[in-house]
Formats: structure tokens, sequence, C-alpha cells
């Protein structure tokens, strides 16, 4: 039982997700994927587009994030994003549509290093949730 | 006196008037309840959003390196005033008030000779503004179109917002909006974003000791135009409750008014009936007497 921690989703319209029996959580977080456990330390970090997995004695579930802020303080990981999807449940017109969007965005010309990254990540994400 | 037809016609009109605000408060109860149950839901994401801030902004080390939207430009000559309204009327004082804490807030930077922008959210406060600041209003937004309160249309003022400071177009940034507190009292709120003030970010006295991935300063300047869209975000659903929760109580009173009213009108109504008959009755007896 001890290796349970708590797990906040919140979106600015409601909370999204609260579970007490989380054993991991996988995060994209900016500078690379970062798995979270019980007792990790106190940390903040932003996410970039990518499948977030939650991991309890229930099972696995895997959600699509566009951003997001994480904090984990006193064994409570709470993630605040504004769009975030269960990958089960997911719209498929949804990421294509968000797929050609986002392709449009890269050819635009005037991007920075940070942005080409991110939207480039993004659309490998896509690609690989609309390939499944 | 008006004549008993006059008076008939004019219970029935009062009696549809109230037919009316009757339907309005029993849609804006319904509304209120989403509108409230909505804000609850949306707090949890602000605090936090809140409390993240507060550790950051604790937790950096170069105070005078810091973002501009969390230290400001230095300067407090430009004013940037964004008042949240409704779209639509009939709600009470709801509008009225939020304009007069704006006034008032705009009389006091123009007596210090400061300078004076303005941006309108909600077309009732366009409208009242118009007469009186119209060379002062940079920008009106309205979201009529969009039934419900979404966080993109949040986004799309705090990005206007941001992008006129990216450009120095101003130094201070302030809301005005209404705060939530019952279905009775909605209190007028004045809420400085930018530069953010370190008395509405709550007590320092808890420090942590975060880890930053990447460092405060990346993570800063990510986080604050974001910090931005939520606290206008809120100041959006707590509009929209208190606008719901106005409406409610004003279309409450209008209602029982026209209660009164109605009950006026029909004890006059019934007095001139009775005033007429017994006339007739005179006048009836008064003639058979005379033959």
């Amino acid at each position: 039982m001890s290796e349970e921690f708590k797990l906040e989703i919140v979106n600015p319209e409601k909370s999204f997700l609260s579970k007490e029996d989380v054993t991991e959580v996988l995060v994209p977080a900016y500078e690379g994927d970062m798995g979270i456990l019980k007792d990790h330390i106190s940390i903040i970090s932003f996410l970039k587009p990518g499948i977030l997995k939650v991991f309890s004695k229930n099972g696995e579930d895997k959600y699509y994030v566009e951003d997001g802020i994480i904090e984990f303080k006193d064994n409570t990981l709470s993630i605040l994003t504004s769009s975030i999807f269960s990958l089960d449940k997911i719209d498929r017109s949804y990421v294509s549509q968000s797929l050609s969007d986002t392709e449009k965005l890269l050819s635009k010309e005037d991007l920075d290093d940070q942005s080409r990254f991110l939207i480039s990540q993004k659309i490998d994400v896509l690609k690989s949730i609309s390939s499944n | 006196m008006a004549s008993l037809d006059d008076l008939k016609k004019r219970i029935l009109s009062v009696k549809s008037t109230q037919k009316i605000t009757k339907a309005m408060k029993m849609v804006a109860a319904a509304k209120l309840k989403r509108a409230q149950e909505n804000a609850e839901k949306g707090r949890p994401y602000s605090e936090k959003m809140n409390n993240i801030i507060l550790n950051l902004s604790n937790g950096i080390s170069d105070k005078e390196n810091a973002p501009k939207l969390l230290a400001g430009t230095g300067n407090d000559k430009v004013h940037l005033c964004v008042v949240l309204t409704s779209d639509r009327g009939l709600c009470g004082g709801f509008n009225s008030n939020i304009i007069k804490k704006a006034k008032a807030y705009f009389t006091k930077i123009t007596s210090e000779g400061k300078n004076l922008k303005i941006i309108t959210v909600g077309s009732k406060g366009y409208d009242q503004l118009k007469r009186q600041y119209n060379d002062k209003i940079v920008n009106k937004i309205s979201f009529k179109e969009s039934k419900n309160i979404n966080f993109f249309d949040a986004e799309k003022v705090s990005k206007i917002i941001i992008e006129s400071f990216q450009k120095n177009q101003f130094d201070v940034c302030t809301i005005f909006y209404n705060k939530f507190k019952n279905v009775i009292t909605q209190i007028p709120q004045a809420q400085q974003i930018i530069p953010l003030k370190s008395s509405e970010t709550g007590n320092d006295n808890e420090k942590d000791n975060y880890e930053f991935e990447p460092d405060e300063d990346e993570i800063l300047s990510n986080l604050l135009p974001k910090n931005i869209s939520t606290q206008i975000f809120k100041a959006m659903l707590e509009n929209s409750a208190s606008e719901q929760g106005s409406r409610m109580s004003a279309m409450d009173n209008a209602t029982r008014n026209a209660g009164e009213m109605v009950d006026k009108l029909t004890i006059q109504y019934n007095r001139s009936r009775q005033a007429a008959i017994t006339k007739e009755l005179i006048e009836i007896i008064s003639g058979a007497e005379s033959l």
C-alpha cells in the first residue's frame, strides 16, 4: 500500500481525474519522458505533447496531452492541462483535424526552434495515435 | 379616472410582463446553477496555478531579471483596464456595478496624470463606456456567439493583452469583474494581473524546495501567460455566475412588483365597476321617482 500516491488532473473547466491509488505516472515532460514514483522529490515541470501513462493496481490508463504543467509535492501529483483526452475515447476526427492543423503550422517559416520542436513533437504523437 | 376598458387592458399588459419576468427568473435560476457549478469546478485549476507561480517566484534568485510579466516594466505610466461585463441586459445592477467601480478607478488614474487604455469584454460594458471614454477604448471583445464560457475565449483575451504588453503598450493591467458571493450579493472586483501583485499570490511563509526542469526562468516565462488566461477565465466564470444571480434576483423583484401592481389595478377596476353600477342604479331610481 505504501507504494501508492495521489494523482489529480485538472482542466480549467473542471477536475478531470482524481485518483488515490496510483503507483506510477509516466509524463511527457519538456526535457524528456519522466516516470514518477512515490516519494519523488518536489518538482515542477511542464509538458510537451505526448502520451501520459497512469499505472495503478487496476492496470494502465493512457491519455493524450497537448500541454500542461505538473507539480509533485507531498506525494500528490497535480497536472494542470487545458487539453487532455483519454486515449480510449479520443475522437478520430479530432486527431486527424489536429494533425493537419499542426502540419500547416509547421510549414510557416517564422518559427523559433522551441515552437518548431513542440510542433514536430505533436505531429509525431498524433501520427502514432492515428496509426494505432 | 381611467375607463374600465383602459384598466382592463392595463391589467392584462402587466400580467403578460409578469409572465415574461417569471420565465426569465426560471431560466436564470437554471443557468445560475450551472454557472455556479462551473465556477466551482474551475477553482482548483486557478488555485493550483497560483500556488505554483507563488512557489516559483519565491524560488527565483535573481529578482532583477525576472520576467516582465511578473516584475513589471518598472514604469507606472500606462494603465490597461479590462472591463468584463455581460452581453445581455435585464440583470439588475450587474453591469452598472462593474462600470461604477471601473469609472472610479479611471478617474483616479487620470487624475494622477497617467495614461488610460480600456478593453471591454461584453457588449454591455462597451455601450456604457463609449460615451465618456470612447477615445480610450482600444479594443472591444464580445462572446455573444459562444453559448458557454470556455477556455478558448479566455485565451483569446489574454493573447490580446500579452501581445500588446510585449509591444510595450502598457505597464499595468487590471481586470474588472463581479465576484460571485451569493445570489443577492456580487462584489465588483478590480484585480491587477500585470505585474502580478505579491499580496494576491498569498502568504509565502512556507517555502518548498522544488526541483525545476527546465530552470525556473523558463518555466516562469511559460507559465505566466497561462496564468493570465487562467485569471481571466476565472473572472469570466465568476462573472457569468454573478450575471445569472443578479438577473435572477432582479427578475424575482420584477415579478413581485408586477404582482403588487396587478392587485392594485384589480382593486381599482372593481371599485370603478361598482361605482358605474351604483351610478346607473341611481339614475334609474331617480328617473322612476320623477315620474
